[in-house]
């Protein structure tokens, strides 16, 4: 599958004339959100609670810690401005649902049925939010800082970004695409559980051709979406070619530390640590877009689709796979 | 027939800034509005696009006030960070009533 999405690349480079239609796109996008979400609802509804806790706050704690130190990276080691840096922040704050995917099937085929936590979706939506807030956040303050100072000194009228208030953020986000298709399956999957769920099994299971297919069809896009991006990698500079590849590998080490400190098992932990090295792309470009517009989106798109999402895809998954075995067996 | 002149407002924006337009506009005065899906390039080359959508032409018939209001908030909330541009032209219409 990973072929797949070497194979969009590819067909981008020869410059092909092959595109994905947007309405598909958007389509596959929302059928394998929608099939992530039920199918966690489903695993969730004869699962213990508690089982849940420490996994959740370890997933929460990750949120926090993930945009604050790709933030701090950016703005000191990389010199960006504070929109850009938050901007980017925000992407790898939050997370990939495809990585999450890829990175199941990978401990799947390595570790055999049972060996993900069933309730790893549930930490998905839980990751999602978290890690984009707390950038823009940033985002907007630290502007409005310089904004004051910059106004007392010239008088020039402080920036559109700051007027945007932030319910209006929070009510984009919560009721983003991601957000409801992934909260929406699963409490329709909590709520059916396995006899319910059954009748649409073969349509919406990870584990059915359907899925599968869906899956290889959405990596080709991401393929071609990525190597159009690849000739923007010139403007991005080596900081942040460097960044999409170091960051990750931390997060994902942090990832994979705090999951074993919660008591997931090796394959759990390889996920919570894909999750955490991973960048958003669905959720947080056009929440960045909206509300930090002075931020380059070339910067974050590019990090984040044309960057990590291949560096994870290709080996980031297989390290904290690795990372996940050495730290769990000991 | 009996026509008047009106003023039409054309916006071509990215798609992304669709809702916040048609509130700017509603606010503005505007009665109603026509959108269009629209492609092309500028200045700025990309946008967040790709994933996103492309860009949307919004057309609206107002009179001169509310159209120069409607090109005020532009200049200030959107044309310094986002891809839009925008143009007037004179009309002529029935039933002005419609409109203003």
């Amino acid at each position: 599958m990973v072929l797949a999405f070497a194979f969009g690349i590819v067909c981008r480079l020869i410059k092909s004339e092959l595109a994905i239609p947007r309405d598909l796109y958007t389509s596959l996008s929302i059928y394998l959100l929608f099939a992530l979400g039920l199918k966690g609802g489903v695993e969730l509804s004869h699962s213990e609670w508690k089982e849940l806790l420490w996994p959740a706050i370890a997933t929460i704690v990750i949120g926090c810690i993930t945009p604050i130190s790709s933030y701090l990276t950016l703005r000191h080691l990389g010199r960006f401005s504070i929109a850009d840096a938050a901007g980017i922040a925000a992407h790898y704050g939050s997370v990939s649902a495809v990585t999450f995917i890829a990175t199941e099937k990978f401990v799947l085929a390595n570790l055999g049925e049972g060996s993900v936590a069933p309730f790893m979706p549930t930490l998905l939506t839980l990751l999602e939010i978290p890690g984009i807030q707390i950038a823009l956040a940033i985002g907007v303050l630290g502007l409005a800082k310089s904004n004051v100072t910059k106004e007392t000194a010239s008088g020039t009228p402080a920036s559109v970004s700051s007027k945007r208030s932030m319910g209006a953020i929070w009510h984009e986000l919560l009721t983003a695409r991601s957000m409801v298709l992934l909260v929406g399956g699963m409490v329709i999957g909590i709520i059916v559980g396995y006899d319910g769920f059954a009748s649409v099994k073969p349509f919406f299971d990870k584990g059915e051709w359907m899925f599968k297919g869906a899956l290889t069809l959405f990596l080709l896009e991401m393929g071609l979406v990525a190597g159009s991006r690849l000739s923007d990698l010139r403007h991005a500079g080596i900081f942040l070619i460097i960044f999409g590849i170091v960051m990750p590998i931390m997060h994902g080490a942090l990832g994979v530390y705090l999951g074993s400190l919660a008591g997931l098992d090796a394959g759990s932990c390889t996920v919570l640590g894909a999750m955490a090295a991973s960048a958003s792309y669905i959720a947080a470009p056009p929440a960045v877009r909206m509300t930090l517009p002075e931020a380059n989106p070339t910067f974050y798109l590019t990090a984040a689709l044309a960057i990590t999402f291949p560096f994870n895809l290709l080996f980031g998954i297989p390290l904290y796979f690795r990372m996940a075995l050495a730290i769990v067996a000991t | 027939m009996n026509t008047h002149n009106l003023t039409l407002l054309v916006i071509i924006a990215e798609a992304l800034l669709k809702d916040r337009l048609i509130h700017s506009i509603r606010d503005a005065g505007a009665k109603g509005f026509t959108i269009t899906e629209a492609a092309g390039e500028g200045s700025r080359q990309r946008r967040v696009g790709e994933l996103l959508g492309d860009n949307i032409k919004i057309e609206v018939i107002v009179n001169r006030e509310i159209a120069e209001r409607i090109l005020v908030v532009l200049q200030q909330d959107y044309f310094p960070h986002f891809a839009v541009i925008a143009y007037l032209s004179d009309v002529q219409v029935v039933r002005e009533e419609k409109y203003v």
